[in-house]
């Protein structure tokens, strides 16, 4: 069974239920096996499970479609982490900026700040940023233009960041104004 | 090109997705701004945090009760010839 570790976390991240999540793997593998004469040889055999993994999430799993989540970022700028963490005045004393306090966060913070997201901006961050898949390739797995995996990409980055902030601010790894020393 | 510009193109400099042109610039403006250079070397490294703490261990008999589902699948159907 191929990419069972990443599909597992995959599944956790969507459903957010360990219980769920393995029931949503198992299906995923099921249909996989019988629909594999539809798998082209040669092709991305990664991207094809995906893409059974989260049509199987979005049937069976997914919560009735309400609307999207209104999210206020116009205060979150690009490069948001990096600047409260003082990187673009460490960058001018030729030091680098504090990433050991992403290193000391919690797996637990950071795999519930993805969990957090709105749904369409976690299945695009995940995708590209725990996966590793190109724009074209999230694009086939989600059935969306690319323009629309560039932008809730680009707003999910963002979201997450300041996510990934806040967590790091409650737990005392930083204070309102940066890093803590 | 500007920081602003630089910034504003930084995620699709990351996912490789640019013109060679627009590369370029790109990869020109970093070797000159340290900022922005510090910016993008964060952000890299940011992804590939973000992916490791984004790892769960497969619970144990998750892999054995799946492989006996599939056992009790019927086996595919045979291509026709």
């Amino acid at each position: 069974m191929p990419f069972m570790g990443p599909l597992y976390s995959a599944a956790l991240r969507m459903t957010r239920n360990p219980a769920d999540a393995e029931d949503l793997v198992q299906e995923t593998y099921l249909r996989a096996y019988r629909g594999f004469e539809g798998f082209k040889e040669g092709t991305n055999l990664k991207a094809w499970l995906y893409r059974i993994l989260t049509n199987t999430y979005i049937n069976q799993y997914r919560a009735a479609k309400r609307r999207p989540d209104q999210v206020d970022l116009d205060d979150v700028e690009d490069l948001y982490l990096y600047r409260r963490l003082g990187g673009m005045e460490a960058a001018m004393a030729g030091r680098s900026p504090e990433t050991e306090l992403l290193e000391r966060m919690p797996e637990s913070d950071v795999k519930e700040a993805v969990e957090s997201l709105p749904e369409q901006f976690r299945m695009a961050v995940l995708l590209a940023d725990v996966e590793g898949f190109a724009y074209k390739e999230i694009a086939e797995i989600l059935d969306i233009p690319i323009g629309t995996v560039m932008s809730r990409l680009h707003r999910g980055r963002k979201l997450l960041q300041k996510r990934l902030w806040d967590f790091a601010v409650e737990n005392g790894l930083a204070t309102g104004t940066g890093p803590a020393r | 090109m500007d920081c602003n510009e630089a910034i504003h193109q930084i995620y699709h400099y990351l996912d490789g997705v640019l013109t060679d042109e627009s590369r370029a610039a790109i990869a020109r403006h970093l070797d000159f701004c340290p900022p922005c250079s510090g910016g993008y070397h964060f952000e890299v490294e940011l992804r590939i945090l973000i992916a490791q703490k984004c790892r769960d261990d497969v619970p144990a008999d998750l892999r054995r009760r799946i492989a006996e589902a599939i056992g009790h699948e019927l086996p595919p159907p045979e291509p026709t010839v």
